[in-house]
């Protein structure tokens, strides 16, 4: 047995942790109590089988990529930090990276997860054209839109419940440059945040940072970051056409003692961050997409920051219609405890695409809390907010969230659970997470 | 246009030789793969292709069969500018100490084996006049130790002879590299218990065998804390050395 978690380090618990080599050795790999584990960047129980994990990243071979299409074919456990090295310089990007591109294909399809241009482009999954599944029950299918669609939709936003993702055929966007064209607005409050983001529909990518921390008037203040993908003559003199991608430099070398992040830190902090942030708003300058998309790679295990016992990322979705009210009712209560971290973010989102997929038409949020005192009663009390506005948790993110929240949140959940009993009736694919908030008990 | 320059890695399905390939590959090298399995070697060679467009070659090699060698090195379609050999065996120690046929499999494959292919390189890359020849051996290799000397020991006679190889070679413009690895997170090391600090994961090796090649090093330690490390345990005197349990 290993002790293993997710990325926000809680909970930390006990299962076997399995590298297969060989796909006949991932089926050996999966009985009862399994689930794949891509690159651990799920912050809670996800990836974490009830017995047994099956480690994928040693799958990382592509198969096949087609220069004239952008279409590709290889292992789940390709990470995107990968594909972005290998064919950014051939002109090639992922459709859709999350904030962190050390992530695994895989992972990226079992979550569908969201980029910033979620509002427009849609996500993850939607790229995907098939996938090589590995089923509980033990077959090894092609599933795609047109055969074995059940399967492939239940497999997009699926949390790896639908059995192990072996192979997967994807699309890759053309893209120019490795460089992104920003330009950041300053919102003074909530509203104008929202206006903003209601205002960029057309940007190809927008994302805003809001400061959890400031109160009153300041209420929901934010930058916006908007993208566009830039063209070979809208780079400096001499700049090649993609960027170097510099490992990680900086790393968090131990646990932080947790008094590190307290409200005056974050409060510091988020205060020159904003005012920094706004002195640059308005212009706009041509940023390697590494700092664009992936800010908080940069400093290597920055989740240790939070100390030994973790942190909690709470990130719902608000549905458009209500959006407005219940952010402020949520930011507000966030605001007065004054403990959030400064890693919150506030996005559109469009339709999802799989069964299962967390994106709903409205806006997500997503805070980060040190895992003390009476959070996860806080949660719960934040929960309750989400529900009532028929809302929803991302799976990816979650860590505590209760059964009846997330039947709530999802009214799809019969169909997957019909879908999932068909290819793996005798429930051999399980998880930590599938145990809290799925399994019969 | 200049030709394109041209790698062979022997051992081409472990780990290392994976990321050794991919890097050289990456850096616009056409590279063959030589292992005792083409077949299990076939989905790299594809995976190199689609990566970098470039040209990869297999081609059977077992590091045991050195009666081989010759006619291995004559069949080739052309005589590489890089050759890379990462062929080794850990073997188990303990089975080592008793049974000789483990213990002769373990020396043959980290010592003979590869000295001998690069030994017979070496001599064509002379004839030519330029080429360049890495050998991957290991710390193991600075000093014999308890937990496991048959291995070390086959790896510091290989380290011995590229070292030798090398002051021979370089005259004749030849270039040998030594590259010790230390801990890697590979197949080999799967399930061992390696100093998370110390321990690097194989494309990490892959671009420092790259380095190595294009800068011309003499011997590489992946991550420069082994080179401290090893310092620190070749200059113990034995008395100490031999109560220490590693
Ligand atoms: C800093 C940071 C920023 C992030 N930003 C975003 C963001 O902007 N948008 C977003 O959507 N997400 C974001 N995430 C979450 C992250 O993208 C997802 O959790 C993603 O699933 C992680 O991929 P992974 O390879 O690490 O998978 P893991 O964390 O290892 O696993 C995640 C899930 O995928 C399943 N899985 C993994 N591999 C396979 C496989 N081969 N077959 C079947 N199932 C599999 C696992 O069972 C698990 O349920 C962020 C995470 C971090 C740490």
């Amino acid at each position: 047995m290993t002790l293993v978690s997710g990325w926000g380090r809680f909970p930390v618990v006990d299962s076997d942790v399995l590298r297969p080599r060989s796909f006949a050795a991932v089926g050996e790999a999966v009985s009862g109590g399994t689930v794949a584990r891509g690159n651990g960047r799920a912050y809670g129980d996800a990836a974490i089988g009830t017995v047994r994990t099956v480690a994928m990243t040693a799958f990382d071979r592509v198969r096949s990529f087609d220069p004239a299409t952008g279409r590709i074919r290889l292992e789940a456990g390709t990470l995107l930090s990968d594909l972005i090295e290998t064919f950014g310089p051939r002109g090639f990007l992922p459709f859709v990276v999350p904030g962190t591109r050390f992530v695994s294909v895989g992972g990226a399809i079992a979550a569908d997860v969201h980029g910033k241009n979620h509002h427009g482009e849609g996500g993850f999954g939607r790229y995907v054209d098939s996938i090589l599944l590995r089923t509980g029950q033990g077959e090894v299918i092609e599933a795609s839109r047109e055969q074995n669609s059940d399967a492939f939709f239940a497999t997009i936003g699926g949390m790896g419940l639908t059995g192990v993702i072996l192979e997967a055929t994807m699309r890759l966007r053309p893209a120019e440059t490795g460089w992104i064209r920003e330009r950041v607005i300053s919102a003074s409050d909530l509203d104008a945040a929202m206006r903003a983001l209601e205002a960029s529909d057309s940007a190809t990518y927008s994302v805003a940072w809001i400061d959890c921390v400031a109160r009153g008037r300041d209420l929901g203040r934010s930058l916006i970051y908007l993208g566009e993908h830039a063209q070979t003559d809208e780079l400096a003199e001499g700049a090649a056409a993609f960027p170097a991608g510099k490992d990680p430099g900086l790393s968090v070398p131990i646990d932080l003692p947790s008094m590190t992040l307290n409200r005056y830190s974050i409060r510091a902090f988020n205060e020159l961050y904003y005012r920094r942030g706004a002195r640059r708003a308005g212009g706009s300058r041509v940023v390697s997409l590494y700092p664009y998309f992936f800010p908080l790679d940069s400093l290597k295990d920055w989740n240790r920051i939070y100390g030994k016992r973790g942190f909690l990322q709470h990130q719902c979705v608000i549905p458009q219609p209500n959006a407005r009210d219940v952010l402020g009712d949520i930011l507000e209560r966030v605001a007065r405890r004054g403990d959030a971290s400064f890693l919150a973010v506030l996005k559109k989102l469009g339709q999802g695409d799989g069964i299962l997929s967390f994106p709903l038409p409205g806006y997500t949020l997503a805070l980060d809390f040190p895992v003390k005192g009476d959070i996860l009663n806080f949660l719960d009390e934040i929960d309750r907010l989400v529900v009532a506005a028929g809302g929803r948790l991302y799976l990816a993110k979650d860590a505590r969230q209760s059964r009846a929240t997330f039947a709530a949140g999802y009214p799809a959940l019969q169909r997957f659970n019909a879908i999932r009993k068909s290819l793996d009736p005798a429930g051999n694919i399980r998880s930590k997470l599938s145990q809290r908030l799925f399994d019969e008990v | 246009m200049t030709s394109r320059k041209s790698a062979i890695v022997l051992g081409g399905s472990s780990d290392i030789g994976r990321a050794a390939a991919r890097a050289l590959a990456k850096a616009g090298y056409d590279v063959a793969l030589a292992g005792r399995d083409v077949a299990a070697l076939e989905p790299d060679a594809a995976d190199l292709r689609a990566r970098y467009n470039v040209d990869v070659g297999l081609h059977k090699f077992d590091v045991l069969d050195t009666a081989s060698f010759e006619a291995f090195v004559d069949s080739l379609p052309a005589l590489p500018d890089v050759v890379v050999s990462i062929v080794g065996l850990l073997g188990v120690q303990q089975n080592a100490e008793s049974d000789l046929a483990h213990a002769t499999m373990i020396m043959r494959s980290n010592y003979e084996g590869p000295s001998l292919i690069l030994g017979l390189f070496a001599e064509r890359f002379l004839a030519r006049g330029n080429g360049t020849l890495v050998g991957v051996s290991s710390v193991a290799g600075d000093r014999g130790r308890a937990s496991n000397y048959v291995y070390g020991s086959a790896k510091a006679g290989f380290s011995a002879f590229l070292s030798g190889l090398r002051a021979r070679a370089s005259r004749g413009g030849v270039h040998v590299v030594t590259v010790k690895p230390g801990f890697v997170r590979t197949k080999m090391t799967e399930g061992m218990k390696l100093i998370g600090p110390l321990t690097v994961e194989a494309p990490v090796v892959g671009d420092a065998i790259l380095s190595a090649v294009e800068k011309k090093t003499d011997v590489v330690y992946v991550s420069g804390k082994w080179r401290l490390v090893m310092l620190i345990i070749r200059t113990l005197p034995e008395a100490v050395f031999k109560k220490l349990k590693f």
